[in-house]
């Protein structure tokens, strides 16, 4: 379970251009549920996410996971938690570009040294989960959108996190092509990952997977509804 | 799976990344990397060519004359007078007290300048007839591009030709000291340069036994001959330990090119990061790098063109001075001269000097491609993506 | 899309073979410069003895000028060829740094015996 107390995220604090993006969300994300979070653009969706997976550190406040607070761990240790607890699927993607589909799903799994071997099979069976084997060499540049958020996903599931984590994983999609999202999705959670999705498409949070729904507003959450 | 191996297979994947994002801007990198390479090969080839020449002139050297004696008059080298051997033969410890005549003669048919010199009377070998010579092979080589086995000489002080028949070459190999003689006998040489038997030599050599008395021997010429100005051998080797060493010339302009576009790679990469590469950065510390991970990615990136740049440079760099006989640098230093030296030098790698070399090509630029990397990596990703 | 060879299968492994091709080569130069010139070594033994038997005291590289051919014979005021503010104009010249025995500044003074020469007033600075 991952648990914010009275979390806040102030960008450029002390200046003239400070935005409180988050401010004073408290919150508990259950495991193994499938979680939408939405709200108006600049509501600090992404900001959120951020703070759950452990890209950032609250300005104030604090996060706990399992109990256990990971918003005050010394850098090394977050980078461990981004890597091993969450994989996050980014509303750009954020591929990188001039390498390959099959490195940019190794990408997360590099700092932690295992041997090319397992590394290769397991990207392997990811490529073939998600219908990309096809294209494993291919820079990423000359991927679609359908394509491209495939290889997000497959390269947020490398290391086998527990949690992903998806940041308006409909933006850049075609109807059919959300209908397919959703049974991928569909799919992660029956294997018993957790997942947190923003989103402000009612496809996303009116499927039957969502088991929650919390709302933001201008930084703070204005509603939890669960299902 | 034990550590080392872990940290080396992370290593190996830091590089596969930063091959990968290299060879994005590979015409970029290859350029730089050829630049680079470039000129680790002129301060490689320079280091090389100048310590190795200083190796063997110093061994060559060694067997000079322990004492020279030159008469200095109206703070110029003149002619030592006849009396001086037999007086210096006076001095306990000396031996082979020798008259030496030696002179410059410029070659108006060819604009060479020759040395023209008087075997050693204590050197049966090179002893000559009149009408006879011995010449230098460099000096054989200008000779034979003109099909000549003769030498005619222009006399300096009558125009009249002196004609030589050239009997033997000097061995190749002792170019390095060798090349520009023209070894006549004495009695051609005083007629060629009108020098009368009591205008006496060009200065005096003499070998000393001892040479712990070299000193000893030095100091009474000096009180025996005041005139005379004495040069040990250990002026002669001591003159060859500068030659091409830090300060000169060359050497310091062509540091200050390296440093000059050193100064533009740096300048390159600390005029910051592009917001793309920052924003990878940020990515692969979204994607759970930490910063550790980005700054030895960077330093692979670095490393890779300095190391490969220091290794294909210095390479090339030992090829070029050893096996084509330094063809690059000879036109430079020859400067005025139409005799230059074939010398194969003898090769001698310098542990001090590759890793100095080393230092200063690999450290400073790894240095630059990291720093304005630092900043990006240690702050908060969300911040670094935007 | 064709298959990757093995060798590419890795980025890497192409830029580490270059890596240890440069390394390789590298300690062979190492090796070969004491291993594979003994025949220089020798003929450099040969050149000392003909030093000795004609006397010789300086190596023939610069031909040029008097004082680049025998740098070690040269006297304080060869350079400037009788004129004492004129600027060094043979290029070798400028590789060569004056005899540290007849400019005491530049080198290590000679204790014994002084040189005449080194009294005299020290202008080429
Ligand atoms: N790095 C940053 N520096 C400064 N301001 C930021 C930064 N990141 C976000 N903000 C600001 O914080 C606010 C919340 O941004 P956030 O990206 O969390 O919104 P969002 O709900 O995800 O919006 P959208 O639906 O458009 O993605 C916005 O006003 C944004 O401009
Ligand atoms: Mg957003």
């Amino acid at each position: 379970m991952i648990e914010l107390r009275d979390v806040a995220r102030i960008y450029n604090q002390g200046q003239p251009n400070e935005v409180a993006a988050v401010r004073g969300v408290s919150l508990k994300l259950p495991a193994g549920r499938a979680c939408v979070i939405k709200g108006p653009s600049g509501s600090g969706k992404t900001t959120l996410l951020m703070l759950i997976a452990c890209m950032a550190r609250p300005t104030s406040g604090r996060v706990l996971l399992d109990g256990e607070v990971v918003s005050a761990l010394p850098e090394h240790f977050m980078a461990r938690e981004r890597r091993h607890t969450f994989g996050f699927i980014f509303q750009r993607f954020n591929l990188i570009r001039g390498l390959s589909v099959m490195e940019n799903i190794m990408l997360p799994a590099y700092p932690d040294g295992m041997p090319f071997g397992t590394l290769r099979n397991r990207a392997r069976e990811l490529l073939q989960r998600l219908q990309l084997t096809h294209r494993a060499q291919a820079p990423v540049e000359e991927l679609s959108g359908g394509e491209a958020q495939r290889v997000a996903i497959a390269r947020a599931l490398i290391n086998d996190p527990p949690w992903i984590i998806a940041d308006e994983p409909t933006a850049n999609l075609d109807s059919q092509l959300v209908l397919r999202l959703l049974e991928e999705l569909a799919a992660l959670k029956a294997d018993g990952k957790s997942l947190i999705i923003t989103s402000h498409d009612p496809r996303v949070f009116e499927a039957d997977l969502v088991d929650m729904v919390v709302e933001m507003e201008d930084g703070r959450v204005v509603s939890v509804s669960e299902r | 799976m034990s550590g080392w191996k872990q940290w080396l297979a992370r290593q190996r994947y830091l590089l596969d990344f930063t091959v990968a994002a290299m060879w994005r801007r590979r015409w970029r990198n290859l350029l730089l990397l050829l630049v680079y390479a470039l000129v680790v090969f002129l301060l490689a080839s320079v280091l090389f060519y100048g310590s190795a020449l200083r190796r063997d002139a110093a061994a060559v050297l060694s067997e000079a004359p322990e004492v020279t004696v030159q008469r200095i008059v109206l703070g110029r080298h003149a002619l030592s007078p006849p009396d001086w051997p037999d007086r210096l033969r006076g001095i306990r410890g000396t031996r082979q007290v020798q008259g030496r005549l030696w002179g410059y003669y410029y070659d108006r048919a060819n604009g060479a300048n020759y040395t023209i010199m008087v075997p050693s009377h204590f050197s049966p070998e090179h002893s000559l007839k009149p009408g006879e010579a011995i010449v230098g092979a460099a000096v054989k080589r200008l000779r034979d591009e003109r099909g000549l086995g003769w030498l005619h000489l222009l006399s300096p002080a009558d125009n009249r030709l002196l004609r030589l028949k050239i009997v033997r070459t000097l061995p190749a190999e002792s170019e390095l000291v060798s090349a520009d003689l023209i070894l006549v006998s004495e009695k051609d040489f005083r007629r060629f340069f009108h020098l009368k038997p009591e205008d006496g030599f060009t200065d005096i050599t003499l070998r000393v036994r001892n040479r712990n008395e070299i000193d000893t021997v030095a100091a009474k010429i000096s009180t025996l001959l005041p005139q005379a100005r004495v040069i040990t051998r250990r002026d002669i080797l001591r003159t060859y330990e500068n030659l091409f060493s830090w300060r000169e010339g060359v050497v310091l302009a062509m540091l200050a090119a390296a440093l000059a576009a050193f100064a533009i790679f740096a300048f390159d990469k600390a005029s910051g990061l592009s917001a793309e590469e920052r924003r990878e950065i940020g990515v692969l510390k979204a994607l759970g790098w930490d910063t550790r991970d980005v700054m030895a990615m960077k330093l692979w990136e670095g490393m890779l063109v300095s190391l490969l740049a220091f290794l294909f440079g210095v390479v090339a760099a030992w090829l070029h001075i050893y096996m084509f006989d330094a063809g690059v640098l000879v036109p430079v230093l020859k400067g005025w001269s139409v005799l230059y030296p074939q010398v194969a030098l003898t090769p001698h790698v310098d542990a001090l000097q590759l890793a100095a070399l080393a230092f200063m090509t690999i450290v400073p630029f790894t240095a630059a491609t990291l720093v304005p990397v630092w900043k990006a990596a240690i702050t908060d990703p969300d911040v670094v993506m935007r | 899309m064709m298959q990757r060879s093995r060798l590419f299968q890795r980025r890497s492994t192409p830029v580490l073979l270059m890596l240890g091709a440069g390394m390789a080569l590298l300690l062979a130069e190492i090796a070969c410069s004491g291993l594979c010139f003994a025949d220089r070594l020798h003929a450099r033994q040969r050149t000392a003895q003909l030093v000795a038997q004609l006397g010789l005291s300086d190596i023939a590289l610069f031909t040029e000028a008097r004082y680049t051919r025998h740098p070690s014979q040269a006297d304080l005021f060869t350079p400037f060829q009788d004129a004492p503010g004129s600027l060094e104009h043979f290029p070798s010249g400028s590789l060569l740094t004056p005899p540290p025995h007849i400019v005491p500044t530049t080198g290590r003074a000679r204790q014994s015996p002084p040189s005449p020469s080194s009294n005299q007033p020290d202008n080429r600075e």
